[in-house]
């Protein structure tokens, strides 16, 4: 293994050190960290996964199954980097992992000499007795593979959304004609490939198009394509319904960073699929040895990165394409044999003898040899396995064909069929949508694939009326290949042979696996963790198919494949989730004077989605002090609540009365205008969904006051009714929550507070009774003013446009201090609102609670029309007496609080059974002790029994009351 | 052959190949005394019981595809018993109760890890809410504890407690004998027990029809032909509204799809099952290494077993946001479970409304934790024609009286 | 990810819509409908695999219910109806 002196897209002039389990190496701009291991000399890069095998790099991009490293670099870190994908920068220190004390001397890999007791699932047949816990742990920590770190991830990750006419997936020769065609005819065009330069696999395979070298015609190409989005670095990852793609981008960072990931989410009218095709790998004893690579990667490590992998090189091949990389060894000074393991030589094999090539036909290799990598490798006759010859090598570079990839297709649905003469599954027929150009459709020579290109591209346009305005890139026509001759293991019975490098999957596992009747293709794959490593079987899939059949006495089409999912590579959680993390995640509402909130020491917490008081601490305060200060003021002076994000709906028209009386519980065809009305809105199962008052603004415009976290619930159902059972009603809808801000003030002296406010509306008690509401100005703005009470004292509900909040908050803090006035969160609220038994949505009811329930029953006799839910009121359940109810409860401890979630427990034959649950409890200031709410069986027909509590354990007493604490006949209303 | 460490050792040195089959793939004979429609977990465990319990051995499982195929084997495999009511906390922990004894029971191991789920709550009011379940699972008797903040930091430390968190982390609740277990290995176990004896396992093989005389069902068409029963059990989960079709009768149900998803296996990290209500997403780490993840259902009726992109991605920004740290991991595979979903999210078990037939469906996210007891009351039901004590509320008729068993409205959520 | 054809806005990203269930007309008088009516309007869905009539809201845009025609298998949206017209 070394670097050449020339040759390769490598930066000679820019040398980049970095490190291999803590030594110091050098290699090059324009390297992957794989190509510069291979440079270096390093060939133990990994263990596998079971039987900590040394294993060296196979492939030179995504494929690769082995060289998968731990990768520390400007703080940040990748614990199962893949070094064939990572761009080498200067710095970075990289190691392997999943062995002790390093992969190149690993202790574990003692487990290889046991391996004969340790065949595929082998953890299904042992490790039961007494309990598998009792072995978990051990496994646990031999399995995984790299080292998460504990820290924070600070890499940025991005998201983008895009619509094209055309996604061209791959820019070799066919995706570039394509997208060259499709952009010629004017079409908008996203050009994604996986790698860092354009080319595909013109990047180290040679060839001359329209008279020049590939290259030049590459970059010729891309410079036509102006206008077009071009995405290099860019992995389609995933194909989703409706021609819907995810892409995941690579952005090198200004700084020189780590890359910027970004995943898109593109939706094409039309996807070219010009993803090519990976090469297997041929399954031969010994063939994990490092040293064993596929012959493609050879050869890209050669052409791309100017490094020789090996002096003595045996090339085994079933096909063509691999002579090309024998060709290029020679060039380069290595000695080279060619196993053929067809019968005859073919005429690229005869052109290479000719080139004074060693060439055998009907050639296999049977085993290889070496401690830390190869050292030689036997070959035999395929028909004589037993006429061994050993010839040194210190490579042993293998094809056994290749692998369209057929993923995406397969991901977006499309069907494959298994090609008996290309050995390998290839798309059926396109999706609706979709075109398939070059390597995925099987094997093509350079010029065919830009013929497929060019017409995918025309004939893309030509959906749109359009005709491209290029010509078909030409290349010479390459002579018919010899054909493949499958190769799918050498059938010698007692050494191993991998299929799957990474996760020890071996040709006996799937005899086994076949032996025991796991026969389905899934059943393998899970029996054995065949394809289940993080290369996602894109090696092993075809030749775990071929040994299944050859096992169980099958065709490998009726074996059959497993199905393709995403994503295609591994793609960081990070970068899937793009922004949307911390405060992003879910954004939080802010309340109009936020800012004065914070000045006057609140709380801030969320209460459905919107962040609010829940105290304001003075200072030495804690916050179960600050609650009870609160709602004693509230109760003794006058508070105020910021209450602007409560929901504020308003609905009109000619028909608006009569829709909402289908709607809502209430009755509402009687609420006069300038009136409110306390309402509950029912689903059709009969459960409460939401309370709120219904105000009554005009004859045709109410206004609806939803729970803060149902207002978009509530209109969504108001549309719904409206749209798909009400059409003919003149009704509209609109959500005004945000251009209002609301403050509520409470208490004995809120009247005298509000006498001393500018505004234009009449608040004398007969011209705005409890429960009333009028308009005008407020403080020379246009506003509302309702007399409505969450608290149970007199109280005035002030709304003025948002803007204008923060100052009329200011200002009834200002009019109020001469009165005590008090600033009170919603904490103290539920305090004020326990203490009155007024339900709180979500917390004193749930997904069961039905008005019954709550105790309103009148609308269920009295009103007439066939409100929502109403006949799910009426069935054996909703009138079952022992339904649990809306109750209050005492403790008997007056100073002990139960908790919310306590149950209300019998006791029959010694078992416990819960009749109920506790809803809501607090100290009450007003009463000077404890109170609690809750949903008890048969509740209100147990008022002034004694139930115990349940709560961890610990056992209480309380009695059962009405709901309501403090002030039943609701006279501080009007005080 | 008993699988132990000493036959491993044993075959160890006779090359493995000594194994016989794990079960058997026979002909479809012309009629049995029960045939379950469906191969997966609760069908397999239902024909193991019929013949392990009630002495069945006409007996005959139908697979439109191979064992285990469907959400068996597409789950996140999580096991726990943490139900708010006592029907569903009789049936999940009679269901968790056999999963102890199942590697012994079946001679096979399905790596039943107790390693406790923990759930968290993110506000003051969550925790209230969690303190109602809690206490509803004590009296149930099902062994869960509440946890306040500082002890969900001690048993996870990764979790997210940082200052920029959007949920705050006030508390939890852990159930202990939860876990996961290798979904594969109990479809395997129990098809291998059921096999043993005498159980005809028949995939690769549709039904396309019921037999119906006199009102009651008198056997199966298949894509292989006839197939005569006494009575017939379906077992079939995302499908049963489909085979409820073909037999004349509708379900309460609608099928979704409910993505999961693994990332690249890493050293142990996460040593409990971690739920979170607030991004409704759930993860434990499997024994490979593996995180296994999912969350909700996707938001319309699928029958396609795939993958969508921007469910996926709300999914893993909720477990992100729940463990900063693994952002840096990689997502490995994305997949979709075909779940028949009842509206109140709790099983039907019992009669169908064609004589001779029994249901087992509608266990939308929750099969894979009922396998063995699922299996157990439908294999109570065709072998005696009446209901379990556990089955009974979970008739189809609760649609009908309006008796629902809501967990989400038990546990407070409102629908 | 499905590209919902909105009647009045076009194609629109699924995240935009919500789905509302298949149609299922309220049986009424409801007070006179049988317990087993009223569940089965409730509860019961046709649940095709396959062709599929159902509702949909274009929640995140102009807010209108409409009827789509739509493949459950292979999410194939054959067609979407405004309320009314004409199947």
């Amino acid at each position: 293994m070394k670097r050449l002196p020339t040759g390769g897209r490598i930066d000679r002039a820019a040398p980049r050190a970095f490190t291999w389990d803590g030594k110091a190496l050098g290699g090059f701009k324009g390297d992957t960290l794989a190509s510069a291991l291979l440079a270096n000399g390093i060939r133990i890069i990994g263990r596998s996964f079971k039987y900590h095998r040394p294993r060296g790099l196979y492939g030179a991009w995504s494929e690769e199954p082995n060289a998968i490293v731990d990768l520390a670099w400007k703080g940040e870190h990748d614990p199962n980097a893949r070094s064939t994908l990572v761009d080498l920068q200067a710095g970075m220190a990289a190691s392997g992992l999943n062995a002790w004390p390093s992969v190149a001397h690993d202790v574990y890999g003692l487990i290889d000499r046991f391996h004969r007791f340790i065949p595929a699932g082998f953890y299904y047949k042992t490790f039961k007795s007494p309990r598998w816990e009792t072995f978990e742990g051990r496994i646990r920590q031999m399995a995984g593979l790299g080292t998460l770190r504990r820290s924070d991830d600070r890499r940025r990750y991005e998201t983008r959304h895009a619509e094209t006419d055309v996604l061209v997936v791959g820019a070799g020769p066919a995706g570039l004609a394509a997208a060259r065609a499709a952009h010629a005819a004017g079409l908008r065009v996203i050009l994604a490939d996986d790698r860092a330069a354009w080319g595909g696999s013109l990047l180290w395979r040679e060839g001359v198009i329209d008279d020049r070298a590939a290259a030049d015609w590459v970059a010729d190409t891309i410079a036509g394509l102006d206008g077009a989005t071009l995405l290099p670095r860019t992995t389609v990852f995933g194909a989703y319904d409706h021609n819907a793609f995810g892409l995941l981008e690579r952005r090198p960072s200004a700084a020189d960073g780590w890359a910027t990931e970004r995943v898109w989410q593109v939706r094409a009218r039309h996807v070219v699929l010009a993803t090519g095709a990976i090469e297997r790998p041929l399954v031969f004893p010994g063939n994990d040895r490092p040293g064993v690579m596929s012959a493609a990667a050879v050869l890209q490590y050669l052409r791309e990165y100017g490094v020789l992998a090996g002096n003595r090189v045996v090339l085994v091949t079933n096909n063509d394409s691999a002579y090309e990389t024998a060709h290029a060894l020679i060039a380069a000074g290595a000695r080279i044999t060619i196993a053929d393991a067809r019968p005859e030589l073919g005429a690229i094999a005869r052109r290479a003898a000719d080139h004074g090539i060693q060439v055998r036909a009907n050639t296999v290799p049977v085993n290889t040899g070496g401690r830390h990598g190869l050292r030689w490798v036997d070959v035999a006759p395929r028909d004589n396995l037993a006429a061994r010859e050993r010839i040194p090598a210190d490579v042993v570079a293998i094809s056994g064909g290749w692998s369209p990839a057929v993923h995406l297709h397969s991901q977006a649905g499309g069907k494959l069929r298994w090609d008996a003469a290309e050995a390998a599954f290839l798309p059926e027929a396109a999706r609706p949508g979709q075109h398939l150009a070059g390597a995925i459709t099987g094997g093509t020579s350079l010029a065919e694939a830009l013929e497929a290109g060019h017409h995918a591209g025309t004939v893309v346009a030509s959906t749109f009326g359009r005709a491209s305005a290029v010509l078909p890139p030409r290349a010479e026509p390459a002579a018919a290949p010899s054909p493949i001759a499958p190769l799918w293991f050498v059938p010698v019975p007692d050494q191993r042979q991998w299929i799957d490098f990474q996760n020890d999957v071996t040709l006996k596992d799937v005899a086994l696996a076949a032996r025991e009747n796991y026969a389905s293709v899934e059943h393998l794959k899970r029996y054995t963790t065949l394809g289940m490593a993080n290369d996602q079987g894109k090696t092993s899939n075809v030749n775990g198919l071929a040994a299944l059949a050859a096992f169980t006495g099958r065709e490998i089409p009726e074996v059959g494949t497993t199905t393709f999912r995403p994503p295609f590579v591994p793609v960081s959680l990070g970068a899937l989730a793009g922004m949307r993390h911390g405060r992003l995640y879910a954004p939080i509402r802010h309340l109009p004077s936020h800012a004065d909130h914070l000045g006057n020491g609140a709380e801030m917490r969320e209460y459905g989605g919107w962040l609010r008081p829940a105290c304001y601490l003075r200072v030495g305060e804690t916050v179960p002090q600050a609650i009870q200060r609160e709602a004693a003021s509230a109760r003794q002076a006058a508070g105020l609540l910021d209450g602007s994000s409560l929901g504020k709906i308003e609905v009109q028209g000619a028909d608006a009365a009569a829709f909402l009386n289908l709607l809502y519980y209430n009755e509402l065809a009687t609420l006069k205008p300038g009136r409110l009305r306390y309402c509950l809105l029912l689903r059709e199962t009969g459960v409460v969904y939401d309370d709120g008052v219904v105000a009554r603004l005009a004859p045709d415009r109410f206004l609806l006051s939803p729970s803060s976290s149902h207002t978009a619930g509530v209109l969504a159902m108001l549309r719904a009714w409206h749209q798909t059972e009400y059409p003919a009603m003149q009704v509209a809808f609109h959500d005004i929550t945000a251009a209002w801000a609301t403050y509520a003030i409470s208490g004995p002296n809120a009247r005298a507070i509000l006498g001393r406010l500018a505004t234009s509306i009449d608040i004398s008690d007969a011209a705005l009774p409890h429960m009333a509401i009028a308009d005008g100005s407020i403080g020379g703005v246009p506003g509302r003013i309702a007399r409505v009470s969450f608290t149970g004292e007199r109280s005035y509900e002030l709304s003025v446009p948002a803007s204008h909040g923060a100052a009329l908050w200011r200002h009834l803090l200002d009019l109020g201090a001469r009165d005590g006035i008090t600033l009170f969160g919603i904490e103290a609220l539920s305090v004020l609102r326990a203490e009155k038994g007024f339900i709180l949505i979500g917390t004193d009811t749930d997904g069961m609670t039905l008005p019954v329930d709550l105790g309103v029953t009148a609308p269920l006799r009295n009103k007439k029309v066939d409100f929502v839910g109403k006949r799910s009121l009426l069935t054996p359940d909703a009138t079952r007496p022992d339904r649990r109810q809306f109750v209050g409860l005492l403790p008997a401890d007056p100073r002990f609080v139960p908790a919310v979630g306590s149950h209300a427990i019998e006791t029959a034959d010694g078992k416990r059974r819960s009749i109920g649950w506790i809803t809501t409890s607090c100290r009450s200031p007003a009463l000077g002790r404890s109170i609690a709410l809750g949903m008890i069986e048969a509740g209100r027909a147990r008022i002034g029994e004694t139930v115990e509590l349940f709560h961890l354990g610990q056992t209480s007493r309380a009695t059962i009351t009405a709901p309501c604490h403090l002030d039943p006949a609701g006279e501080r209303l009007h005080d | 052959m008993r699988y132990s460490a000493l036959n491993l050792f044993r075959q160890g040195l006779a090359g493995q190949t000594g194994w016989p089959q794990a079960w058997r793939s026979p002909e479809p004979r012309p009629s049995y005394d029960a045939v379950i429609v469906g191969g997966g977990g609760h069908g397999l465990a239902a024909a193991y019981y019929l013949a392990k319990v009630h002495g069945m051995r006409r007996v005959a499982i139908l697979e439109k595809g191979w064992l285990g195929g469907g959400n068996t084997g597409r789950n996140t495999t999580i096991v726990r018993s943490n139900y708010f009511f006592p029907e569903s906390s009789a049936i999940y922990d009679f269901a968790l109760r056999l999963y102890e004894g199942l590697s012994q029971d079946l001679d096979y191991n399905i790596m039943l890890s107790q390693r406790g789920i923990l759930m968290m709550a993110h506000t003051e009011h969550d925790m209230e809410l969690m303190a109602r379940s809690v206490n509803a699972m004590l009296i149930n008797g099902i062994d869960v504890e509440l946890l306040d903040a500082a002890q969900v930091r001690a048993e996870v430390p990764l979790l997210n407690f940082g200052a920029n968190a959007r949920y705050e982390i006030h508390g939890g609740f852990t159930q202990r004998r939860g876990g996961i277990a290798r979904h594969d290995a109990v479809a395997w176990g129990y098809a291998r027990g059921a096999s043993g004896l005498g159980v005809d396992i028949i995939q690769g093989c549709e039904v396309t029809g019921f037999d119906i005389a006199g009102g009651r069902v008198t056997g199966v068409q298949t894509t292989r032909g006839a197939i005569g029963a006494g009575v017939v059990g379906l077992a079939a989960a995302g499908h049963s509204g489909v085979l409820a079709g073909l037999a004349g009768f509708k379900l309460p149900i609608q099928s979704y799809a409910l993505q999961a998803m693994v990332s690249e296996p890493v050293k142990p990290v996460l040593d409990t099952v971690v739920m979170s209500s607030a991004t409704g997403m759930y993860v434990s780490q499997s024994d490979k290494g593996e995180l296994v993840f999912g969350a909700g259902l996707d938001l319309y009726p699928s029958y396609a077993q795939r993958g969508n992109l921007p469910v996926e991605q709300a999914v893993i920004a909720g477990m992100l946001e729940m463990f900063p740290a693994f952002r840096r991991l990689k997502l490995l595979r994305a997949w979709a479970g075909l779940v028949d979903v009842c509206w109140d999210y709790s099983p039907i078990i019992g009669p169908a409304p064609l004589e001779g037939m029994f249901l087992n469906c509608g266990w939308g996210t929750g099969g894979f934790k009922a396998i063995p007891a699922g299996g157990w009351m439908l294999a109570h039901l065709m072998a005696t024609g009446q209901h379990h004590p556990i089955s009974a509320p979970f008739d189809l008729s609760r649609f009908t009286t309006g008796r629902l068993i809501d967990e989400a409205a038990g546990a407070g959520i409102a629908h | 990810m499905l590209l919902m054809p909105c009647p009045w806005c076009g194609p629109r990203d699924e995240p935009e819509f919500q789905f509302g269930g298949e149609p299922a007309t309220r049986p009424i008088p409801a007070a006179e409908v049988s317990d087993q009516r009223w569940a089965d309007y409730l509860y019961l869905r046709t649940n095709e695999k396959g062709f599929h009539r159902e509702l949909w809201c274009h929640a995140g845009g102009c807010g209108q219910w409409f009827l789509v025609e739509r493949d459950t298998v292979t999410h194939v949206i054959h067609r979407t109806l405004k309320p009314g017209e004409p199947a």
